[in-house]
This record gives C-alpha cells, sequence and structure tokens, in this order.
C-alpha cells in the first residue's frame, strides 16, 4: 500500500507535514464522500487513491456509494451528456423518479459532520439537509461550461442548497448564490501510469509495438473521438513528413458513446493502413504500464483536442519531462504556459509547425519538458489535490481573506 | 529578546462567478470585485509559476496577450511596479486607470475568443506557524535556508499588501533586533522582480555580513 510518507522524495517533506497541520485543524470532524460508483471511472479512481490518505492525515474519512436501478444511471447519464452540452430528451416522470431514488438513499444512510457529494447522481440528497443538519458540499467532476439550460435548471434547485459548489476549472464556474471553489484534478506520480519505469521496460514496449526507437516519435494518447482530434493530428503529422522522418502513435481506448464515434476511426484506420509510420494502438482498459511507457518513449506528445474537461494527460506527460503540444481548450491552458511549459496550439497548422521546430530544437524542447515537470510537482500532484480538499473543508468553519490556524 | 516564528501559508481558490472578453468589461469588474480577488490576480502566480524565469507577471497581463491578443495593454499591466504601492485600494486604482486610458477615445474591440475569458477568482489564505523559531541573525540565517517557498512568500508578499503591514516581516523583526540598515536594504529589495528561490539566495547574500551574530 502506499503510504504519503512514500511522497516526500518528490514533493519534499514540507509539503507533507503542512498536510498534517491542515488536517489538525479539522478537530475531528467526520467527512463523508458519497457518489454513484466503487470501480471504473475518474470519480472511483481518485477516491480510491484519497480516502487512505485522508484516513493517514488522522482525518475521519469515509465513501459511500448510492444504489440505483438501470433507470436511475440511464437518466444520470442524460445529465452527464446535458451538462457537457449535448442535446437530451428528460421527461417530468424521469426527474421525479431521479428524485425519488435519492430519498430512497437517504433514508439508509447516516451522514457525516461534512457531506462531500460527487458529481449529479447524489446532488438531491442534500434536500434531507434541513432536517438532519450538516455542512454539504458539492463537487461537479463534468466540464459544464455550456450545459443544456433544462438540466442546468433542475440541478441548480439542489446545487443552491449546499455550503459549496467545487469545480475544476474556471470556465466551468456559474452564477450561483453560493461560494464556488476551484480544485483541479491531479495525477499520481506513484501510480502505474506515472511512477519511473526503467529503459529496458520502455524499449520493450515499444518493440512489441512495432515502433522504431531509433526515429522520432510523436505520440497522441487519448480516445478516438471527434473532440480529441485524431484526424487533425495525422493531418499536422503529414505536413511535417514532408520534411522529417518521423512516426506518429495514436494510442487510446476505443469509440466512446459518441455519435460520429465509428466514422472518425474508420478514417483513422483507413489513414494508418496507408502509411507505415502511423500506429494506431487500441489499447484495453487496463494498459497504464503501456501508457506510460509510450509517453516515456516519445519525442513529442500531442494533445490536439477541440474540446477538453481537463486534458490529464496533459499532466502525464509534462511529468515525464516531455515536451507538449496541446491545443488551448479546457484545462489545457492551467497545465501549460505556451512557450515556457509547453505549447498551445488552435489549429492543424500551427501544431504542425510546433512539432517540426521542437523536433529540430531538442535541447529548447527539453528545457520546456524539465520547466513543465516542475509546474506538474507545484500543481497537479495528488499530494496539492489533498491540501485543497482540505482547505475547502475548513473553509466551511473558517470567515474572512486571511485565516490564522494555532 | 525577540524572537521570530516563520509562518507558512497555503491557498483556497474562488471563483467568482464573473468572466470579461474585452478590455472594458475587465475595468468594469475592476471597480466590483473584493480585495482579496485584485490580490489573488496579481500575486498568485508568483507562487504557482515561482520556478519560472524570467518571472510572468500577472494574470491581467497575461491574458491581455493571451486571451485578448493585445500585447501593448499586456505590456502597461505588466509594467506595473507593485512594490511602488501600499494598498490594494491604490493597486486596484492603478489596473483601471491603465485600462481606462487604454481603451479611452479609441475603437479598442478585441475580443477574447470563447474559453479564453478572463475569469475572475480570490483566494482565501490559511496561515500557521512552522517549527521554525530562532532568535538570533545567525540562526535567522540557517532557517532561511530551509523554510518553504510558501513561507517565504508569505512574510515578504502578504504581510505587507495582503495583511497591510506597510513591510515586510523580515524588515520589521531586523530592525526590532537593532539591525536598522539591514532591514531597510531588505525593505527596498524588488521581491517581485525574483523568483522565489532566487529571492532566498539575494536575501541569503544580504545577510552574510551578519553571519556571527
Amino acid at each position: 500500500m502506499t503510504v504519503l510518507e512514500d511522497y516526500i522524495p518528490i514533493v519534499g517533506p514540507t509539503a507533507i507535514d503542512e498536510l498534517r497541520i491542515l488536517a489538525h485543524a479539522l478537530n475531528g470532524r467526520s467527512i463523508q464522500n458519497i457518489n454513484s460508483t466503487a470501480v471504473g471511472g475518474g470519480v472511483a479512481e481518485i477516491l480510491n487513491r484519497m480516502i487512505p490518505f485522508l484516513q493517514q492525515l488522522g482525518v475521519n474519512a469515509r465513501w459511500d456509494v448510492i444504489k440505483g436501478n438501470e433507470r436511475f444511471f440511464v437518466i444520470t447519464k442524460k445529465f452527464h451528456n446535458g451538462l457537457h452540452g449535448v442535446p437530451v430528451e428528460i421527461s417530468d416522470e424521469e426527474l421525479d423518479q431521479f428524485v425519488e431514488v435519492n430519498r430512497q438513499n437517504a433514508a439508509s444512510m447516516e451522514f457525516a459532520d461534512i457531506v462531500f457529494v460527487h458529481d449529479p447522481q447524489p446532488i438531491a440528497l442534500v434536500e434531507q439537509r434541513s432536517s438532519r443538519g450538516g455542512n454539504w458540499i458539492w463537487r461537479c467532476h463534468i466540464d459544464s461550461s455550456n450545459p443544456l439550460e433544462r438540466v442546468w435548471s433542475f440541478l441548480e434547485r439542489f446545487v443552491r442548497q449546499y455550503d459549496r459548489a467545487v469545480f475544476s476549472a474556471p470556465a466551468f464556474a456559474a452564477k450561483l448564490p453560493i461560494p464556488q471553489v476551484l480544485i483541479s484534478p491531479s495525477i499520481d506520480p506513484l501510480a502505474e501510469k506515472n511512477r519511473e519505469l526503467p529503459e529496458e521496460t520502455v524499449g520493450r514496449i515499444f518493440e512489441r509495438f512495432g515502433i522504431d526507437r531509433s526515429r522520432p516519435v510523436v505520440t497522441q494518447v487519448s480516445r478516438f473521438d471527434y473532440l480529441k482530434d485524431p484526424l487533425g493530428v495525422i493531418k499536422a503529422y503529414k505536413l511535417v513528413k514532408k520534411h522529417a522522418d518521423l512516426q506518429l502513435v495514436l494510442a487510446g481506448g476505443g469509440a466512446t458513446d459518441d455519435p460520429e464515434g465509428p466514422a472518425i476511426m474508420e478514417q483513422v484506420e483507413r489513414e494508418a493502413a496507408a502509411d507505415r509510420d502511423i500506429h494506431v494502438l487500441f489499447l484495453p482498459p487496463a494498459s497504464d504500464l503501456e501508457i506510460n511507457a509510450l509517453q516515456r518513449g516519445s519525442d513529442i506528445i500531442l494533445q490536439k483536442s477541440l474540446k477538453e474537461g481537463f486534458g490529464l494527460t496533459v499532466a502525464e506527460a509534462l511529468w515525464k519531462s516531455k515536451p507538449v503540444i496541446a491545443g488551448a481548450v479546457g484545462g489545457i491552458p492551467l497545465q501549460i504556459r505556451h512557450e515556457y511549459s509547453g505549447i498551445l496550439t488552435h489549429s492543424v497548422e500551427g501544431t504542425a509547425r510546433w512539432i517540426k521546430r521542437l523536433l529540430a530544437e531538442p535541447e529548447y524542447a527539453r528545457r520546456m519538458g524539465q520547466r513543465g515537470r516542475e509546474h506538474i510537482r507545484e500543481n497537479y500532484l495528488i499530494t496539492r489535490h489533498i491540501k485543497d480538499y482540505l482547505l475547502l473543508f475548513l473553509s466551511l468553519f473558517h470567515q474572512g481573506d486571511v485565516v490564522q490556524l494555532s | 529578546m525577540t524572537e521570530f516564528n516563520f509562518y507558512s501559508k497555503q491557498d483556497l481558490t474562488f471563483l467568482l462567478g464573473i468572466r470579461a472578453s474585452t478590455a472594458r468589461q475587465l475595468a468594469a469588474e475592476l471597480h466590483k470585485i473584493p480585495d482579496s480577488s485584485i490580490y489573488h490576480h496579481t500575486h498568485h502566480f508568483l507562487q504557482r509559476h515561482h520556478f519560472f524565469t524570467p518571472e510572468p507577471s500577472n494574470d491581467l497581463a497575461l491574458w491581455a496577450q493571451s486571451g485578448l491578443n493585445d500585447s501593448t495593454l499586456g505590456e502597461k499591466l505588466a509594467s506595473i511596479d507593485i512594490i511602488q504601492y501600499h494598498s490594494i485600494g491604490d493597486l486596484r486604482n492603478e489596473l483601471i486607470r491603465i485600462l481606462d486610458e487604454h481603451v479611452a477615445g479609441s475603437d479598442n474591440r478585441l475580443t477574447a475568443p470563447a474559453g479564453l475569458e478572463f475569469y475572475f477568482m480570490s483566494s482565501q489564505t490559511y496561515v500557521f506557524p512552522t517549527p521554525f523559531r530562532v532568535k538570533t541573525l545567525r540562526e535567522f540565517i540557517s532557517a532561511l535556508q530551509h523554510v518553504s517557498v510558501s513561507s517565504l512568500y508569505h512574510h515578504m508578499f502578504d504581510a505587507r499588501l495582503r495583511l497591510g503591514r506597510g513591510e515586510n516581516d523580515f524588515s520589521t523583526w531586523f530592525r526590532d533586533m537593532g539591525h536598522g540598515p539591514l532591514a531597510d536594504e531588505v525593505r527596498a529589495l524588488d521581491p517581485y522582480a525574483y523568483t522565489l528561490e532566487n529571492l532566498r539566495r539575494r536575501m541569503l547574500i544580504m545577510l552574510r555580513p551578519y553571519d556571527r551574530s
């Protein structure tokens, strides 16, 4: 099991000591995380790591999962898509059903001093606060920058009853009568996807995929859907290929429920079939080691997204000191300062130009990658995420711009 | 003998739910936002990107350059000499003056594209003592080599402007200890011109002649 002390060589002893000070200031108050799934998905992944760390800090933290039938999750999937701005039809009867499932769950739950609700599925539990008390926080992990009006106005009824709403990027904030907090997601430097790897492991995995490490490798790791722009990546690669010998790796899971997914997949495969230097890798879900090795062994990492929630693959690549060229969307500009810690682009041509330039100037690319790693160390590792959560909990009990903890 | 206890701090960032797409909107909102937001946007960059050289200046300047694509405004905002201001109110007035002057009488219609608007934020700061407590300059020098950059930041930046103490905590203590010239020397330092690690190095060089006290 990973313990907090394992992070001292990465973030230094002071960062861990400060977490203990903040945890102590909570004075034993209990914290209950609530979401809708124990396995799979980013929220469960982060809670699986976060809860043991909070407990190691002496925080009375626990995690409960609400129950729902298939219909309930069909409805909450509509909420998810609606928050993303995807058109969905939701009937009044479905909304009633959603609230009813939340009430059934609440009837069998004991609530802690601080109830920390993740995403829309358990959002209506907050109805109970008037009769059962406590401090309530709603954490939205979804890109809600352009939500469907009907979905947001329904959810907002509940959001307004919380003490705090937490979002992952500034653009996701809404006009709300309650304080909103910015907490970015994080990566775990000791997880399989990010831990240091021996050179032999990286070499073995490249060999297995038939990628030639003696020539430059440019890689994008992401789902094959329109918003990640794999076809734009191929176009940029082709522009560079006229002048430089390089290979392109597109690695990720299969098409999602994006309706255009299959058509994009087909085009990507067609392009790859016509060029032996384009490697399309369909990775099964448990491929963290392979992703780690592909990122470490590549010369440049791309994340040419057209729309992005936060884009943690950027943080993963920067943590590996890689030069990253990424679309200036969602949370990516938070992770990259253009030309200092990475490159932000807005077009296929711009992406191609920067690939060429970074391949031609490896020393410049290396320095940028190193700055990127330091930026991630300071701002996007799990220890910073824990710190933000502790401050968030403390903010429920402390007013004023400056709070003196004894 | 007065003891100096090094404190450290951590910030929680709040989103105000207000955004600006043009220089005019930015100026209009700057009149209304709380002091903690002015302080956040002119200071958090120093800590968040403290390893960068050259040091980026402030959120507003960065946004004018990269969001609004207005390099003239970006340069004007980046050139604000924050050390010259003794209150957040004065700093706010200067930001507004620069923006008003920039847009006055011009047909400046630059608008940031969707997603690259300026998002107003503020921060709540939690201050707590560290184990570093010193009674002599020699002990101070030893501790200064080990305290976190957050601690250095708190005593040099927060103390002067955010907590309204008028000067940095180190100078106040040096003066109390009878080291007026050293206090004045550190007070005259422009901490905004350094990365935090270079600020630490610069101070250690200033303190070198006092290493025997």
